[in-house]
């Protein structure tokens, strides 16, 4: 029973809350990643594409929810969801036409371009701002638990609960369809394999009449798409505000850097490192081990390796030592 | 010879001060810079208290006081603020400073200037905790209470409640780390056990790490000194979500309406405090009065507290006698608290007339005033329940 109480313990404060945000992190990186490794270079609007996606699927929950269209259970926002994706896509192919390209076609440094997205992220930044404004929003709706701390207690009889949120479920099953998605699509059809090419060296993908502005805009569009779902899945789980989802491009960056940036695969593992170490290292063990060693041995301090004051310091420190020793990231992506 | 200069001399001031003079009364608050908007009224009613005793003519055998206003600035220049005061004491000769404003230039004033001068200065609106240690030489009092004022009824609050042992979790900044230190100092004061104290930084996409290590430490609640629409709130709904904390006391900053409906109906049951006097108390209603008639608005932040600092200047100096700093600085905390008749706004004169006859007074003013500890007001705070997903005054303190 004991052993049982700690587990479930250990996996309410840092499975479950890891996983998800994992999960969130990966899609994120999985984006920036698909832009460098086919655009090369590090996209920096792209915590502000998640929010100019989230902005427009908010405002269409808000209008189903409006007409008292519902899913029942799930939320409404789901329904939203590929309104949000089209609207992105139209808004970063627009962005590419009327900016990225000019630099395209001058075969800028890819330095230059990483300032141009920055340019980008500004613009993005205000128009979001500007339609929803700064303040949290709240659009989740549906059922809010899959099971709560409470339901769990009384169903197994345990004395620790176990909650897990409708959207963390979504969020870790919607991350596995899209990236199951991602890499049919990448690895078996052909416009995937030709982005693959245009990925692996440009001049030849050219020469074999690989068409590029079409493998630009499939890049583009598949970047708004993850973008938009990574953005709703995080406004369902927390709460939708456009200057966290700035701040987010941080840890996203991370995830992609310690993945090997280019790299989808490493851009999912480096999601999930991120993301567990934030939790695990800063994870006060008391409650764990109390249940789990013998009386006499039970702790009386918190057992914590580092004050929560660190985590982040924790994510950049794992990012120092990756990059020292694997410059390429854990999948050999691109070097920086 | 040297002993007969002596007494000549004292009878010589022993004189002065039985006779009326002119007694004058810096007011130096920031009437440009961040809080321009509140010192207008604040003079005000620092001045509309002067007029009050002007008018009544008993002060000091028929003194009349006059006022000289001077600028701090507030925060933008500290070297503007002591230059203020320098000018004030030296050329215009005040007997005693209503003010400074803000925490860091009063700190300045009052070490540069008020203290090698031996002025008396009771502030208004400094709320830093690092004022009620700081070396003043017996001369510095406010009727503002201190941020750590907040901690002690938090921590009564709780104790009251039945709180025995809670975590504590702070946004990363000056404010949230000076405010846990006071509610934690406090409640383990009282006998409370604390079992964590974790910062969190603002705006952060996921606070899971935070709630985990403030769970595995455990506790009947969460205190989160924080923002309503910060971190505070990000740490309140992940506590709620993975059932670690149902309750939380909530601390000023995170006291707003947007709060329980961005929580939900979780939030019921917690509670917490803000500052604020009760605005249907005798003081304040009298104070109103006044305002109304005489142009300034009682409702603006700490023009209560203006009133009642010029107000407790002339009634120490009436208690001691004298108009001399140095004097009078020791009567500023009998006139302000029992035992004594109470004195409400628009009463100066019934307090002059029972100190000139020896009687003792208890300045109530507008604000309630009742100096603790190093000589700063004890502070009013809403105590603040959430009912039914509403933020419910339940009683003041």
């Amino acid at each position: 029973m004991d052993f049982l109480n700690g587990l479930i313990t250990f996996l309410n404060f840092v499975f479950v809350p890891g996983l998800a945000y994992g999960s969130q992190l990966a899609l994120g990186a999985l984006g920036v990643t698909l832009i460098y490794g086919i655009l090369r270079f590090s996209n920096f609007a792209h915590g502000d594409t998640m929010a100019f996606g989230t902005m427009v699927t908010i405002l269409f929950t808000w209008l189903f929810q409006g007409w008292g269209i519902n899913l029942g259970v799930l939320p409404t926002a789901l329904l939203a969801l590929p309104i949000g994706i089209a609207a992105t896509a139209l808004f970063v192919l627009l962005t590419d036409r009327v900016v990225y390209r000019f630099y395209r076609r001058q075969k800028a440094a890819s330095t230059i371009l990483v300032i141009v997205s920055l340019g980008v992220m500004f613009v993005t930044n205000g128009i979001v701002r500007l339609i929803i404004g700064v303040d949290d929003q709240n659009f989740a709706d549906g059922g809010r638990f899959v099971i709560s701390a409470g339901d769990f207690k009384t169903m197994t009889g345990l004395s620790e609960g176990l909650a897990i949120k409708s959207s963390q479920a979504l969020t870790v099953i919607t991350a596995l369809i899209v990236v199951a998605f991602l890499f049919w699509f990448l690895q078996k059809t052909r416009t995937g394999k030709s982005m693959r090419a245009f990925s692996d060296n440009e001049d030849l993908a050219l020469l074999s009449g690989i068409n590029p502005d079409r493998v630009v805009q499939v890049t583009w569009i598949l970047a708004a798409a993850l973008a938009t779902i990574a953005g709703g899945l995080y406004g369902l789980d927390k709460s939708f505000k456009p200057y966290t989802y700035y701040l987010l491009l941080l840890p996203i960056f991370a995830s992609a850097i310690v993945g090997g940036l280019g790299s989808p695969l490493g851009a999912i593992a480096g999601g999930y490192v991120i993301a567990f170490s934030e939790v695990t290292v800063t994870y006060a063990w008391k409650k764990v081990l109390g249940y789990w060693l013998p009386e006499n041995l039970a702790p009386d301090s918190l057992v914590q390796l580092l004050s929560t004051d660190y985590k982040f310091a924790v994510s950049f420190t794992i990012l120092i030592i990756v990059l020292l020793f694997l410059p390429t990231g854990l999948f050999k992506g691109k070097s920086v | 010879m040297k002993k007969l200069l002596l007494a000549s001399v004292a009878t010589v001031s022993f004189g002065a001060a039985a006779a009326a003079e002119d007694i004058k009364l810096g007011i130096l608050i920031g009437f440009t810079g961040p809080i321009e908007s509140l010192t207008a009224s604040m003079a005000a009613a620092a001045e509309n208290a002067i007029a009050e005793v002007n008018a009544s003519g008993l002060l000091l055998g028929g003194s009349t006081v006059s006022s000289v206003r001077g600028d701090t600035t507030c925060a933008i220049d500290t070297a503007a603020a002591t230059a203020a005061a320098e000018r004030m004491i030296t050329a215009d000769k005040v007997n005693a400073i209503v003010g400074g404003d803000c925490s860091g230039v009063t700190s300045a004033i009052l070490q540069n200037v008020a203290r090698p001068n031996g002025i008396v200065m009771i502030s208004p609106s400094a709320t830093s905790p690092a004022l009620s240690t700081a070396e003043d030489d017996g001369l510095f009092f406010r009727t503002a209470p201190s941020d750590a004022r907040e901690g002690e009824v938090a921590a009564d609050i709780m104790i009251e409640r039945g709180v025995k042992s809670v975590a504590v979790t702070y946004t990363n900044n000056d404010y949230g780390k000076g405010l846990s230190e006071a509610i934690v100092n406090a409640f383990k004061a009282k006998g409370g056990e604390v079992t964590i104290v974790a910062a969190h930084e603002d705006g952060k996409a996921d606070y899971s790490a935070e709630v985990g290590a403030l769970a595995a430490a455990g506790g009947e609640l969460l205190v989160v000194a924080g923002y309503l629409d910060q971190g505070g709130l990000g740490i309140i709904k992940a506590a709620l979500d993975t059932g670690a904390f149902d309750k939380f006391e909530l601390p000023g900053g995170m006291i707003g309406d947007s709060l329980a409906p961005a929580v939900g109906p979780g939030l019921n049951g917690s509670f917490g405090q803000v500052a604020g006097a009760d605005t249907a108390s005798p003081g304040m209603m009298a104070l109103a009065e006044i305002g109304k008639a005489n142009g300034f608005d009682v409702n603006s932040p700490y023009t209560t507290e203006s009133y009642d600092a010029a107000a407790l200047i002339m009634l120490a100096m009436q208690a001691a006698k004298s108009s001399k700093s140095t004097d009078f600085a020791g009567k500023v905390m009998d006139v302000a608290n029992a035992p004594g008749e109470q004195i409400f706004p628009g009463e100066l004169a019934k307090g002059l007339q029972i100190l000139a006859d020896g009687g003792d007074i208890d300045y109530v003013g507008g604000s309630n005033v009742e100096l603790v500890g190093n000589g700063e007001s004890a502070g009013n705070y809403k105590e603040i329940e959430v009912i039914d997903g509403v933020q419910t005054t339940v009683g003041f303190r």
